[in-house]
């Protein structure tokens, strides 16, 4: 997939305006006017024998800080509850984990991080919130993330990063890309705070 | 300059959107009605692409103290110009000092007031749409409020149009033409065939995101386990309750709810028009024929001077 997704970067085909990579998907939005699905499909067949050859950037490290539980991570005792742990063990093995980012989604800088602890695995809410706040960690399923904006969720949250995500004045301007390794490291309402 | 006298109910700074950001998760946003912003912006002389506003479903007031060349498109909404009627699809001149009210729609749900030189604004992405999600783009990346003062940007284009009136394949239709979706055949036959016979009502939860809907229900797939991928523009989703969600311009980028259908692109400006507890239909069409509309309608739009 991640691949795929960098051949057509590198070698963008006419009349494609946007891709949406996924877990095991790509999805190319074209502009029907200049080109069509069987163009398209004629064009990508053998570019996808090639796909070996593709070289992938290397994965950046990036660290994010999380204030765990508490006003920050609501569903925190919940997901403990859940999985017979204690809400600290729950924060000690996230954070513990590392993470790799197989895509954004849903919202502008909102990465699917795959690697969550096989133990820590949580279905989502019932009945998602109207509203979950801006940096707002949380788990879905086997995937963890972060919420880069207040918006709808259904997500159980266990902790909140004071990083901004997502920020048009900064270059890249998403925390997160394709392909990066990712740490989530514990701090304090202090640390949050400051 | 335009002085924001009265927003309207939800105005928004609104171009063609941005497109090629879908891998970092941002939608291409832009007009909820594509065909009225390109048409009122040939109106008055901009390229196509330029930024208006996008009221919906009750417009403002806003004063010209500079004046202005301007064209309403899309759905009436009963403008008035320092007394007078205005009607839509015209290019009509707003004198310095002049104030043009806009209010309740009388037929769909955006209209538009673009301008001679477009609204002027940062562009986030290359584009001046505003991301009312991520509060990015637009101006000051939000709907509009009493005493917003937006910039006209500088014009040295095309004459300004003449029309009156634009051809029927430019205005809203009801039932909604649509191509088959990725997990189609995951619907049962009875399944499509509820969908596709079916009036389905659109709900209050209908604005730039999707578009709930709300009719018979539709059977879940039986089986499929759903991955989570890509979604594209128009994607008709049923979750497990089995009532249709229309994915719309400023859309989720992802998704793990099958898709039945797939409204055509001809078609995304209609959508752009429903409003709550309109009533709509589906037809299903071919991608030849979904392609062979929407040149038809490129025709007619190109049409217009």
């Amino acid at each position: 997939m991640r691949r795929l997704q960098r051949l057509l970067e590198l070698n963008p085909l006419q009349g494609v305006l946007n891709l949406h990579p996924a877990y095991c998907s790509v999805l190319i939005r074209f502009d029907a006017l200049v080109t069509g699905h069987r163009e398209v499909e004629a064009l990508l067949r053998p570019r996808l024998e090639n796909l070996d050859t593709i070289a992938l950037p290397e994965p950046r490290e990036v660290e994010i800080p999380v204030c765990y539980g508490g006003e920050f991570g609501g569903d925190l005792a919940e997901v403990a509850d859940m999985h017979g742990i204690t809400p600290a063990q729950v924060a000690a093995r996230h954070s513990s984990a590392a993470y790799t980012v197989d895509f954004l989604g849903f919202a502008p800088g909102f990465g699917y991080l795959s690697g969550l602890p096989g133990e820590l695995a949580t279905p989502r809410l019932p009945v998602p919130r109207r509203s979950v706040p801006a940096g707002s960690v949380g788990i879905a399923g086997d995937q963890t993330g972060v919420y880069p904006f207040a918006t709808a969720g259904g997500w159980r949250l266990i902790g909140r990063t004071p990083v901004a995500m997502f920020r048009p004045d900064r270059e890249p301007m998403s925390l997160l890309s394709i392909g990066d390794r990712v740490r989530f490291r514990p701090i304090s309402a202090e640390e949050f705070a400051e | 300059m335009i002085l924001v006298e009265a927003p309207g109910l939800f105005t928004t700074v609104q171009d063609l959107g941005r497109m090629g950001c879908g891998s970092i998760g941002v939608s291409p946003s832009g007009a909820a009605d594509a065909v009225a912003l390109r048409v009122g912006n040939r109106l008055v002389g901009n390229p196509e692409g330029a930024a208006a506003l996008e009221m919906t479903l009750a417009g403002g007031t806003f004063a010209f103290p500079e004046g202005a060349l301007a064209a309403l498109a899309g759905s009436d909404f009963g403008a008035i110009l320092d007394g007078g009627a205005i009607p839509a699809w015209t290019p009509f001149r707003i004198p310095p000092g002049g104030r043009l009210r806009t209010g309740h729609t009388r037929s769909g749900a955006r209209c538009y007031l673009c301008v001679r030189g477009g609204i002027e604004v940062k562009l986030f992405l290359g584009s001046a749409s505003t991301h009312v999600l991520s509060g990015l783009g637009g101006f000051e990346g939000r709907s509009l409020k009493k005493g917003d003062i937006l910039s006209i940007g500088k014009s040295e284009m095309a004459e300004p149009g003449r029309q009156g009136a634009v051809s029927d394949i430019l205005l809203p239709r009801k039932p909604l033409r649509v191509t088959d979706a990725p997990q189609s055949d995951w619907f049962s036959e009875a399944a499509q065939s509820i969908f596709y016979n079916s009036g389905y009502r659109v709900t209050e939860e209908a604005n730039r995101m999707g578009l709930r809907l709300e009719g018979p229900v539709i059977p879940a797939p039986a089986g499929g386990h759903m991955i989570t991928e890509g979604v594209a523009l128009g994607a008709v989703q049923i979750p497990a309750a089995g009532q249709p969600i229309i994915l719309f311009v400023e859309q989720q980028t992802t998704g793990g709810y099958p898709k039945i259908a797939n409204v055509i692109s001809a078609d995304m400006s209609s959508v752009g028009q429903l409003r709550p507890r309109d009533q709509i239909r589906f037809e299903r069409v071919d991608q030849t024929t979904a392609r062979a509309l929407l040149r038809e309608q490129e025709e007619a739009i190109r049409a217009i001077h």
